[in-house]
């Protein structure tokens, strides 16, 4: 592996090629360092995923947090009892820590009233101030081999070996094999505590179950990741995950598939450059898959949702200016189509300069046309008059029909008081759909007037005004 | 060689107080403890009681690519630009982290999770890409150097010599946190255990939500160099909890805080003599310490409790 390393410094050092090569080399899988590091970050991806959609449910997102940090003193008591960095010992001295860990934080959540919040603080800090404490004597102290220590901070992927490959083999395996085996009890119990209690699941052993494996997930990618970011890889690809799916099955695989790709991402990415960390680019990889989904997604997507809204109040802007027209015109008896803006101000209680822009957005929709040169019997600057187009007229007619439809349906069929109707109906104008208003002209066998006795305007009576006197 | 140093009283307790020399600079030491004790005992206990412990290990966590972004821009390790980078950073991770939770089905326990390890690991692959012209260390903001502080250069403010650099800012901080908890204390106490009265009187209770963050932040970014990114949850924490052990009233707590600070820096300090290990680390383990105790044998503690 050594020689490996070399021939990556070379490299760098040769030319321009130097990108393209690098993502040759890692696509093609050309050397041992990197199918250990892309199969090893895959893995790794994958069991965090796995275990970390339990996290996520159950809101153990921070006390992953904390079992990561919690492992440190154990990492350094184990390199201590063995006096060199010798995998087996790290173990477990970590796994020894981080049970020791879960069982403080059970002891001051029986024993005591300190907050869950709080005692997760108290068991990090706690843990992670011993940790330091050994950690910096250790350096005093002067081991010959004590260099590698430092990389269970940040993680150190290019170190991995075939040894952590193996460790993260065999959790992956162990984390499938207990979700698949209690994976109706996981359910239960994560959802319904007291239920599955009742039914005789053995909810608490689950429970104990389930930390074990989160820290064995947790010490297998530490020397990947590196102590404090371990927890992120539990917790950001199953919360993304929780954002596209609802059903535990199909989010346990999405989790999975989303852990091995920010994996691979994170190990491509830091492949290209010299000195990329590996563990916090699959952090960063993981991150901007989330941010991504939580932005873009079709239907929940939040710029998605927001371009939606925006469009519909766009719509409703409109209809509303439109209607406004119509009962300006029906205010003069569909005499004179020509309506100035200082009529739309009134009628709307609106400022000039909304109702220039409102204005402006019809005529650019083709709903309505400004009149130019007009002679006016009242000089007033800044007078915009228009007319609507005949597209724009049906479109009117078609919305103060909506409205006053309901109003009457409302009074007819659902018995409220003809004071009542008009609130609800300004908002299901805009929603109300074709067949809907079909259906209700139907039940009230086309109905001519409204209940504040205004005609509902149909096709066939008010169409052929309105275009007489426009040509 | 034996791991554990000899325990020896002379030597841990005496000799550093021994000289003139060492006097002064082991009192700047403890100087800085008790300021980094003080400022983040007071404001952990409004932290803590609003059941945001882990809020302040989010915010230093998030701190990171603030310090090294105002690093490339303004190109100096200067307090200004550094405070500024850090503290924004540390008030858009609190931002990012109140509006996944509000606006998104994220829970607030995992876009806590989601924010801070994010923010961390940009601060920390941009610090690996700049290693050629940074000067940051990452051991330091790790486990912080508070046995360095009186290496600190002077702060030479309008030509006056104030002294000590970090001392300096950990002090003005530690003023200004103190000066506003004790004048705005009906405020924070109505809005950390009642917002919903806070908020029926009129109050901002969101504004001084982001105040409150605002001078975790502050503090947070002062203390990181005297105890790291990770230790100060351990002050901001430890104080309150273990007061709590004696009083359920704020004010008491909140009192009860100084006298801890004090024992946590002398016990820290000491301990660090005799381990020689890092001088954070150690106060942390002396608080941890005497929350062991307090927790076992104080009047609302586990033994008593027992029996």
């Amino acid at each position: 592996m050594a020689t490996v390393f070399l021939q990556a410094e070379q490299i760098v050092t040769q030319d321009e090629f130097d990108l393209v090569d690098r993502a040759q080399r890692f696509l093609l899988l050309k050397d041992e360092s990197v199918q250990i590091v892309v199969f090893g970050s895959v893995l790794m991806g994958m069991s965090c995923g796995l275990i970390g959609s339990y996290v996520v449910t159950r809101k153990l997102s921070l006390f992953g947090d904390t079992l990561s940090h919690a492992v440190l003193p154990g990492i350094a008591v184990g390199f201590i009892w063995s006096g060199e960095k010798n995998n087996i010992s790290l173990l477990v001295g970590a796994t020894i820590a981080g049970l020791l860990g879960i069982s403080c934080l059970s002891i001051l959540r029986k024993f005591t009233k300190v907050q869950d919040d709080s005692s997760l603080g108290i068991v990090l800090s706690a843990f992670y101030a011993v940790g330091i404490c050994l950690l910096t004597r250790i350096q005093k102290v002067g081991y010959s081999d004590q260099s590698g220590l430092d990389s269970f901070m940040f993680g150190q992927a290019s170190a991995l070996s075939s040894d952590d490959l193996i460790g993260i083999i065999i959790v992956l395996l162990l984390i499938s094999l207990f979700i698949v085996i209690n994976y109706r009890e996981l359910l239960i119990s994560g959802f319904d505590p007291g239920f599955s209690r009742s039914i005789g699941i053995p909810t608490e052993s689950l429970q104990y179950g389930l930390w074990a494996l989160i820290t064995f997930c947790v010490i297998s990618s530490l020397q990947m990741v590196g102590v404090i970011l371990a927890s992120a890889l539990l917790v950001i690809p199953a919360a993304t995950a929780s954002l596209l799916v609802k059903r535990m099955r199909s989010y346990l695989i999405l989790a999975c598939l989303l852990g091995a790709v920010a994996g691979l991402g994170g190990a491509f990415l830091s492949f290209l450059g010299e000195r990329l960390p590996t563990g916090p680019l699959i952090v960063i990889v993981s991150g901007a898959l989330f941010t991504v989904i939580l932005f873009l997604h079709p239907q929940k997507g939040l710029l998605i949702k927001w371009i939606i809204s925006r469009s519909e109040n766009v719509r409703i802007a409109r209809e509303n200016s439109l209607k406004a027209a119509f009962q300006i015109i029906e205010g003069k008896s569909f005499e004179d189509t020509l309506i100035s803006s200082q009529e739309m101000m009134r009628k709307r209680g609106m400022s000039s300069a909304t109702i220039e822009g409102e204005i402006e957005n019809l005529c650019k929709a083709g709903l309505a046309s400004k009149a130019l040169h007009q002679v006016s019997e009242i000089k007033l600057p800044r007078q915009t008059r228009f007319t609507l187009t005949p597209s724009g007229w049906e479109y009117a007619c078609r919305i103060v029909r909506n409205h006053r439809l309901w109003e009457l349906y409302l009074t007819n069929e659902a018995q409220y008081a003809p004071d009542h109707v008009h609130e609800d109906a300004e908002k299901i104008e805009h929603m109300i759909g074709e067949e809907t208003v079909r259906q209700i002209e139907r039940l009230l066998k086309n109905p001519r007037r409204d209940p504040h006795g205004k005609l509902i305007p149909s096709i066939t009576d008010i169409q052929p005004v309105a275009i007489s006197q426009e040509t | 060689m034996n791991f554990f140093p000899v325990f020896d009283l002379n030597t841990i307790f005496l000799v550093p107080w021994s000289t003139d020399q060492l006097v002064q600079w082991n009192g700047q030491v403890i100087l800085m403890g008790l300021l980094v004790c003080w400022t983040n005992g007071i404001l952990g206990s409004f932290i803590v009681v609003r059941r945001m412990a882990l809020m302040g290990d989010a915010i230093s966590h998030g701190i990171l690519p603030g310090l090294v972004i105002s690093f490339l821009i303004f190109g100096s390790l200067e307090i200004g630009p550094m405070l500024i980078g850090a503290c924004s950073a540390g008030l858009a991770c609190s931002f990012c982290i109140e509006w996944l939770r509000s606006h998104t089905p994220i829970r607030q326990d995992a876009s806590m999770a989601i924010v801070f390890t994010s923010f961390f690991a940009v601060g920390v692959t941009l610090i690996n890409l700049q290693t050629d012209h940074l000067d940051l260390d990452t051991g330091c903001i790790l486990y912080g150097e508070i046995g360095l502080t009186p290496l600190s250069p002077d702060l030479l403010f309008m030509g006056l010599n104030c002294g000590n650099r970090s001392i300096c800012l950990m002090g003005t901080v530690c003023v200004f946190v103190l000066l506003i908890v004790s004048l705005s204390y009906r405020q924070l106490l109505l809005t950390s255990f009642d917002p919903t009265l806070a908020h029926s009187y009129g109050w901002p209770v969101k504004l001084i939500h982001l105040g409150l963050m605002f001078l975790l932040a502050l503090s947070t970014v002062a203390s990181m160099e005297a105890v790291g990114v990770i230790l100060v949850v351990a002050m901001l924490v430890f104080p309150c909890v273990t007061a709590s052990f004696f009083s359920e009233r704020l004010p008491i707590i909140l009192l009860i805080t100084f006298p801890l600070g004090i024992l946590y820096t002398f016990g820290g300090f000491h301990l660090a003599h005799w381990l020689d290990c890092s001088i954070a680390a150690a106060m942390a383990i002396a608080a941890t310490i005497i929350f062991i105790i307090a927790c076992a044998l104080s009047p609302r503690g586990i033994l008593l409790r027992l029996k």
